[in-house]
């Protein structure tokens, strides 16, 4: 990891956002271990560069889509954490009234076009947004996080395809965290480079270090400038490694305790933090402030969820169709 | 008033549609250059240019997710799949995204979206081509389903559906493009959840939609000759149901007989002949009657395919058993 060419406000500004979102998750853990929260969690823990150094190389303008496991990607483009959260305990003051849980996440005003439970679900869906871009000429990307699961669906090959032949400014990122659930990428695909892939369909693939969050920044602008410039689509592999498991409570039995281990000592809130301090960025100090800041928005943010009330029990029924029309729970 | 096809219908309803709202395109295979395989887009391409009529590559899946992400931000996409058999390719698009993105973003976003899926059998198209399958989507909240027989209806409900904030899945009955009938020149929507009595009567009350109607007609003319009055419901929109139709006619008549071309096993005349039992029950003489089809794949041969679904004799046959 280098932090060459990026001043000390950006690499603190990346640390705080990858932090905020590594206690948000370890606390969405916490919680879930103690029954306060219901449902699956996933969580992104060991993921945090990919979100963080994507959506800081996009306009507030731009969109995304994002995964089952898509709290860091909503928290890195802008999402607040207190409406997170409170969607996370089923609540009203949720982002989407309690009815969509953690893994259905969305904030259209600020481009998070919702995360999804269905995998590679999010990436026809970016390629609509890109095309209405385009169709409504609007400077506006899209980018698609997806894991390397959804790169063996049929909406990867068939929204790639669209997006390269009508030049789509939408971006493609897969965070190859190795897993599908239990199963071993390798286990299931040939190439050892998902981005190989864009090959097959005439665009640019990068594989880059999914840990390191400047790296994710540099091959995202580059691509979010050759999606402006009417370049077309660009596919992004990051290598990452989530530390937890698929969900909360997952054993893990399928992965290597030497592989946890060595990904441990990759990870990529400690390592920016180690390379700020090493080359005099910032001081324990002003870091350890930093996170005494986060924490107590963390906490702040529980506190707002447990404090919401639950849905009325009126809105089981509201919203099937949308708010102008007439039928409601249509018969 | 002047008289064109159903086919022409959806045409002039796309084009118009087109012209009056720019957020409005089209998408699907065969669209552009082709004018679509029933030439119902002939010309569009030429007068809308290729963003707003997209030929799309064989990729159902995607191109229905990509046009929920369009409507997601605000565009109207209508997209035809080629035959509504091709549906179950793209049904995580329909079923898990475009009816439920409303209800699970608690009302953050609407999907504007219709799609156009022609159905139906009796063109030899074996198995993979000639299905009626609205009763999957007539089954997921957050769609609505219409199901228009008639030229005049076809073009008003279409209007109406690409106006429409939601979802909305269209079936056209394949065998009903080169159908006539009258639609006004000037601009005309039939609102979506409205049923239409199409034939007046005392005795009974056929329940019916798509290319049925005709065939309820025919034998409610028949029917007519040997003193039995039927009353035609053509239901228009299957999702939301229009049951103050059903039930007015009903209270009148107290024989019930619903019909459909699709498999009579879990289909939509069964949801029909539950509300009228629920709802209903005191007004009825007789217990409901389906008339569907047979639970078989479509066959091929001629001959036998004519045997799957229901003719207005079968119709003729159901109205008799209830007045029994």
């Amino acid at each position: 990891m280098k932090t060459g060419g990026y001043d000390r406000e950006t690499a603190v500004k990346f640390y705080r956002e990858m932090l905020r979102i590594r206690l948000f998750e370890m606390k969405a853990a916490e919680l879930f271990s103690r029954a306060l929260l219901a449902g699956n969690i996933h969580t992104c823990v060991g993921q945090e560069a990919v979100a963080v150094g994507a959506c800081q190389a996009l306009r507030p303008g731009d969109y995304i889509t994002a995964t089952h496991r898509g709290h860091g990607h909503c928290l890195a483009k802008g999402g607040d954490s207190r409406k997170m959260m409170a969607e996370l305990f089923g609540k009203s003051a949720g982002y989407c009234r309690g009815k969509g849980g953690s893994m259905h996440i969305a904030d259209v005003s600020l481009g998070i076009l919702g995360a999804n439970g269905i995998v590679g679900a999010g990436l026809p869906i970016a390629a609509g947004s890109a095309l209405a871009s385009k169709i409504m000429g609007k400077d506006e990307v899209t980018l698609a996080f997806f894991g390397d699961g959804a790169s063996n669906t049929g909406n990867f090959h068939e929204s790639l395809n669209m997006a390269s032949a009508w030049n789509l400014p939408v971006i493609y990122l897969c965070e190859n965290n190795r897993y599908g659930v239990s199963v071993c990428i390798e286990r299931v695909t040939r190439v050892s480079n998902l981005a190989e892939r864009a090959k097959a369909y005439g665009i640019p693939g990068v594989t880059i270090d999914g840990n390191d969050v400047f790296a994710v920044h540099e091959a995202v602008a580059e691509a979010a400038r050759r999606a402006r410039g009417g370049e077309g689509p660009t596919l992004i592999e990051a290598v990452t490694y989530r530390h937890r498991g698929h969900y909360e409570g997952d054993p893990q039995v399928y992965k290597p305790k030497e592989e946890i281990q060595e990904w441990k000592e990759r990870d990529p809130v400690a390592g920016l933090k180690r390379k700020i301090l090493e080359e005099g960025l910032a001081g324990d100090e002003e870091l350890g402030a930093i996170e005494n800041e986060l924490r107590l928005e963390i906490e702040e943010a529980v506190e707002f969820a447990m404090d919401s009330p639950y849905p009325d029990a009126a809105q089981v029924t509201a919203d099937v169709y949308s708010k102008d029309n007439e039928w409601g729970v249509a018969r | 008033m002047r008289t064109i096809t159903y086919g022409q219908a959806i045409s002039e309803a796309l084009r118009e549609e087109m012209l009056r709202d720019r957020s409005v395109l089209i998408m699907g295979e065969d669209m552009g250059v082709l004018g679509s395989v029933f030439g119902l887009t002939k010309g569009f391409l030429e007068e809308f240019g290729p963003l707003r009529v997209i030929d799309t590559p064989i990729s159902e899946s995607s191109f229905t997710g990509m046009a929920v992400g369009a409507a997601m931000r605000g565009l109207r996409p209508v997209v035809e799949i080629m035959y509504v058999d091709f549906t179950p390719v793209c049904m995580d698009a329909i079923v898990n995204q475009a009816a439920k993105m409303c209800y699970m973003t608690g009302g953050q976003i609407s999907v504007p979206l219709v799609i156009r899926a022609p159905g139906g059998a009796g063109r030899r198209n074996a198995g993979q081509h000639s299905q009626s399958l609205e009763a999957l989507f007539t089954h997921i909240p957050g769609l609505k389903v219409i199901a228009p027989a008639t030229p005049y209806d076809a073009k008003g409900l279409l209007k109406s559906a690409i106006r429409d904030p939601d979802p909305v899945v269209c079936i056209e009955h394949k065998l009903l493009y080169a159908t006539r009938g009258e639609v006004p020149e000037e601009e005309h929507l039939v609102p979506l959840g409205k049923a239409e009595i199409k034939r007046k009567g005392r005795d009974v009350t056929v329940i019916c939609y798509s290319r049925q109607v005709l065939f309820a007609l025919e034998a409610a003319e028949e029917l007519s000759a040997e003193g039995i009055e039927a009353e035609i419901v053509d239901l228009r929109t299957l999702v939301p149901l229009d049951w103050a139709a059903i039930e007015s006619s009903v209270k009148k008549t107290h024989r019930v007989v619903v019909v459909q071309e699709a498999v009579k096993r879990g289909g939509y005349a069964a949801e029909i002949a539950a509300q009228v039992m629920e709802n209903a029950f005191d007004y009825l003489d007789a217990p409901v009657k389906r008339v569907a089809g047979l639970n078989v794949i479509p066959p091929f041969s001629p001959g036998l395919e004519d045997l799957i679904y229901p003719h207005k004799q079968d119709i003729m046959q159901g109205v008799r058993e209830v007045l029994r």
